[in-house]
């Protein structure tokens, strides 16, 4: 896993939590990569996992070299519909990174939202990404965060086990909740499906979706799902909308 | 003040649907249990002689992988149920149980509630009713975690 920081243009570049960039590796290509943190912070924060040709020239960048940068695109998280309500942010490996801007908002007007919970799930402890930060929230009386891993050495104190498991003793109003969900669709899919088991209505469950992105901008049709655009009309969707296309295995 | 046994069983979804008198029944088979950070509670390959209700406090359920030693393959926690072999031949554990936090919980003599299952059949009825919606759940999320979806695309 390997973290980019990319001083902004002199006239900014704001952004919303839950946008992505094209990152684009000179000679090599472009790839789409969600933005981890907050549009106030000085930089642009991207996590990389290199997984083919253009992610592994981009992990292996070294400071200083020139990057291409097209963004921000895609529909962000609904932090105004957040406020005045419960929150809960559920986050599955590499899911975390596009929910981070999304944690920064509400830790940083903590005030607008009632309850925060969040569930972190990862592999192992040694692969959570973020796991300062992680443990840093943990230390937060007015967050409750929860981690959880699908093994763990002896000396890992907190949960094993999937993110579902811990659903039912999150302490929320699902009455008023929102949900922010990120991660393996297969993980999101029984996440969202738990969520709304707890009483959260669907078009309150909202999921970040990942496709192969070409264009970013509706054109090429590489990231269709469905009748949508990931690039253009998501990558966040709201569960209502998504849910029976992620289920099947043929979109 | 003290609660006694029936009363804090009467609490716990698994004697859901159970009268006074079954309670009071399966009650005697029962009785608290406190462990210390890093006690066992049994170990993989024990005779599977008791199970526990966990009142408050979190347990590793462990195995010995060769290579990899100890692995933690699930934490229970305040509420859950914690043992299963107990029900079935040849009543051995499947895992070790660590405390990973100072741990309280009702633990029942696994022959004694046995015995009282097979005397009073609607007894072992509502509590395999009971008990499956659990089983069934941590069924689910082992497929979940065997499925290793947090594992690269391309391996």
């Amino acid at each position: 896993m390997h973290t980019l920081t990319i001083e902004k243009p002199a006239d900014g570049f704001a952004f919303r939590p839950g946008q992505f960039n094209m990152l684009y590796a000179f000679g090599i290509g472009e790839a789409a990569i969600s933005i981890s943190g907050h549009s106030d912070d000085p930089y642009l924060t991207h996590t990389i996992r290199a997984i083919g040709k253009v992610t592994e020239a981009l992990a292996a960048f070294e400071p200083g070299m020139p990057i291409g940068v097209r963004g921000p695109f895609g529909s962000p998280w609904p932090m105004d519909l957040c406020e005045g309500r419960d929150v809960l942010v559920v986050s599955g490996g590499l899911g975390v990174c596009p929910l981070r801007g999304a944690l920064r908002h509400l830790l940083r007007h903590r005030d607008r939202f009632r309850n925060v919970a969040c569930l972190v799930g990862g592999r192992a402890p040694a692969q959570l990404i973020y796991r300062q930060e992680l443990q840093e929230l943990e230390q937060r009386a007015d967050i409750q965060l929860e981690i959880t891993v699908d093994h763990a050495p002896p000396d890992w104190q907190r949960h094993v086990g999937v993110v579902t498991d811990l659903l039912p003793r999150i302490r929320i109003d699902p009455e008023t909740t929102i949900a922010l969900l990120c991660g393996p669709e297969v993980m999101m899919r029984f996440a969202a499906e738990g969520i709304e088991e707890l009483g959260v209505a669907p078009e309150r469950i909202f999921v970040s979706m990942e496709r192969n992105m070409k264009c970013a901008i509706g054109h090429c049709g590489r990231c269709q799902l469905g009748p949508n655009y990931v690039c253009k009309d998501g990558p966040i969707f709201t569960w209502q909308r998504i849910g029976r296309l992620v289920t099947r295995s043929e979109v | 003040m003290r609660r006694d046994i029936p009363d804090l069983l009467r609490s716990h979804d698994f004697t859901h649907g159970l009268d006074d008198d079954q309670l009071a029944f399966i009650a005697g088979c029962a009785r608290n249990f406190r462990f210390d950070q890093g006690d066992y509670l049994f170990r993989e390959g024990d005779a599977a002689d008791r199970f526990y209700l966990i009142r408050h406090g979190r347990v590793a359920l462990e195995m010995n992988i060769r290579g990899r030693g100890q692995v933690t393959v699930r934490t229970l926690q305040d509420d859950d149920i914690l043992g299963v072999s107990w029900l079935v031949p040849p009543h051995r554990s499947t895992f070790s149980a660590r405390a990973l936090t100072l741990t309280r919980a009702i633990g029942f003599d696994a022959v004694c509630l046995r015995g009282k299952c097979d005397a009073d059949h609607d007894l072992g009825y509502a509590l395999m009713m009971n008990f499956m919606p659990e089983l069934l759940g941590r069924l689910r999320s082992a497929r979940l975690q065997l499925a290793d979806v947090y594992g690269a695309p391309n391996g």
